[in-house]
């Protein structure tokens, strides 16, 4: 292995709501590196702060506390125009996420005129192609396309301005298992060809175990456990809380 | 002519839903019989199996039609008794638990009130027994610190708990039957196997028939003794495990979920040119 840099490293990081007495600390001094071309798995219930740590990578919270370093540049808590470049997020909902009265074309440019870099109206064409999507689909609105066809639409739109990082916030959760099947086919066949690092949150230990390299179990807003792929095929576990998951998971 | 099955709790024959003028039924020509068992239905989303629970309900939305040559539950024809004895059926005799228990829940009565209005519309029991019987009934369903939790409103429960404060408002008049439409899919994966064994345990418990409706092949196979799978409307096969899985749909579904345990570089995804030739429809 060449020692490259890690593209995501991440030191101490803490991220509090509120303020005063009221103030909860919801992720507690977490430190992780993810390599390139990694996909790092995060599993934990529901309020344990996965989520939290994904929108302090992705900028869109403000208020942490710690290193956050993406791709050997350590980045402000207000990301400057070249830091925004580094990381693209699709969300969980594809049906929320996606601007009901905007034409899919205008849907996938809107990262590129947010940027200042022009219209882009000529990169929708290749935009839908790389998801597997047709091209007559710019025309039409978020509502004429099943959730499996918007979840694609809302990668290609993350894909647009040729992040290396892409942060996956539960993509497949609000999709049925057939078509769940269809769009972690094609975000692995997006990984392997434009070498992108991943971070992948959700609830599901099967959609962790299949697309990640490594997971780290949280709760409570710290990391309990870190397994490997093997650990993960083979059941290894070492703690009781990453146990009892692991557990629930293979009912 | 046999003498009629006693043990048989719901029996359709050639259940089928029609919305409006659509051509194509939602529900087509679907026949199983329901005893004390498990039974679970299983398809992806607009395969007609919420529809179908909720036509044995009788709680179609009013544009949609259910007709079959037979459908009765304990005796009584569905499609014919009137909206009224429906009522009475509904929540005593037969029961219905829904996905999400924020929505299904009255956000506007504390859990014990709810929990003993259930008891007051369906027993015959005075106001301080029926919270006596909620009482006992959350008991059951294992919640802790239950006078704290009677007098907290569903906003300020977990989904796990909401779920089975469902439960026990749902089982608490004994029903013959329990439709449950995908209960785990709104909670956490560490609750999903208590809230499935608690219902497991009280409809044993009742010697009553369960139907479990849910996306998840897998957990449905772990859990129910007979597993129907439906495409496009209509049943495609009736399985004892899923090592008989004949129809290609059916593999396909179950390929199509990531293994814990066994991995695979790529997912198999569901070959529809396949299934659309052995399952023509218009």
């Amino acid at each position: 292995m060449i020692p490259t840099p890690p593209m995501i490293d991440v030191q101490e990081l803490s991220v509090s709501f509120g303020n005063g007495a009221s103030a909860r600390q919801v992720v507690k001094n977490v430190s992780f590196s993810v390599a390139k071309g990694e996909t790092l798995g995060i599993v934990g219930e529901s309020g344990c702060g996965k989520s939290t740590v994904l929108r302090s990578l992705a900028g869109l919270d403000r208020h942490w506390n710690g290193r956050i370093n993406l791709a050997g540049t350590d980045v402000d808590k207000v990301r400057t125009r070249d830091q925004m470049l580094l990381t693209q997020m699709v969300f969980q909902d594809p049906y929320g996420s996606l601007h009901p009265r905007h034409r899919i074309s205008r849907v996938l440019t809107e990262p590129i005129r947010a940027m200042g870099l022009g219209k882009g109206w000529d990169k929708v064409d290749a935009a839908l192609q790389q998801v597997g999507l047709p091209v007559s689909f710019a025309d039409r609105f978020p509502h004429q396309l099943s959730g499996g066809q918007r979840q694609r639409v809302a990668i290609a739109r993350a894909l647009m301005l040729q992040p290396q990082i892409i942060l996956l916030d539960e993509p497949t959760s609000a999709l049925d298992v057939s078509v769940q099947a269809e769009v972690l086919n094609l975000l692995a066949d997006l990984k392997d060809e434009r070498q992108l690092t991943y971070v992948l949150v959700s609830h599901d230990l099967g959609v962790i175990a299949h697309m990640c390299d490594r997971v780290l179990v949280m709760k409570g807003g710290v990391f309990v456990d870190a397994l490997s792929r093997e650990d993960l095929y083979e059941g290894r576990t070492h703690n009781d809380y990453s146990r009892m998951l692991f557990e629930a998971s293979a009912l | 002519m046999p003498a009629p099955d006693q043990d048989l709790i719901l029996t359709a024959r050639n259940l089928s839903v029609r919305f409006g003028r659509l051509a194509r039924p939602a529900v087509e020509n679907v026949s199983f019989d329901l005893r004390a068992e498990r039974l679970g239905i299983v398809g992806e989303s607009g395969s007609g199996k919420s529809t179908l629970g909720r036509a044995i309900m009788r709680l179609l939305p009013s544009i949609g039609r259910a007709s079959a040559d037979e459908l009765m539950f304990d005796g009584m024809p569905l499609l014919s008794t009137t909206e009224k004895q429906m009522r009475k059926l509904r929540g005593n005799r037969m029961a219905l638990i829904m996905q999400d228990p924020r929505y299904s829940l009255n956000p506007v009565l504390p859990i014990g009130k709810q929990v003993a209005e259930a008891a007051l519309l369906h027993l015959p029991v005075s106001k301080a027994k029926a919270y006596e019987l909620a009482r006992g009934m959350l008991e059951r369903v294992r919640i802790a610190d239950i006078e704290r939790t009677m007098k907290l409103y569903p906003h300020q429960i977990s989904g796990g708990m909401g779920q089975r404060v469902m439960i026990a408002m749902m089982l608490l008049a004994k029903p013959r039957m329990v439709i449950a439409d995908e209960p785990t899919s709104a909670l956490d994966v560490s609750v999903r196997g208590d809230v499935l064994k608690l219902l497991d345990e009280l409809v044993r418990e009742n010697d009553a028939g369960l139907i479990l409706i849910s996306h998840d092949i897998r957990m449905v196979a772990a859990f129910c003794e007979r597993i129907m799978v439906m495409y496009k409307g209509r049943v495609v096969e009736i399985l004892t495990s899923l090592d008989e899985a004949q129809h290609p749909y059916t593999r396909g579904l179950i390929a199509a979920m990531p293994d814990l345990h066994a991995p695979v570089h790529r997912l198999k995804i569901l070959d529809r040119t396949a299934i659309d030739a052995l399952e023509p429809r218009p």
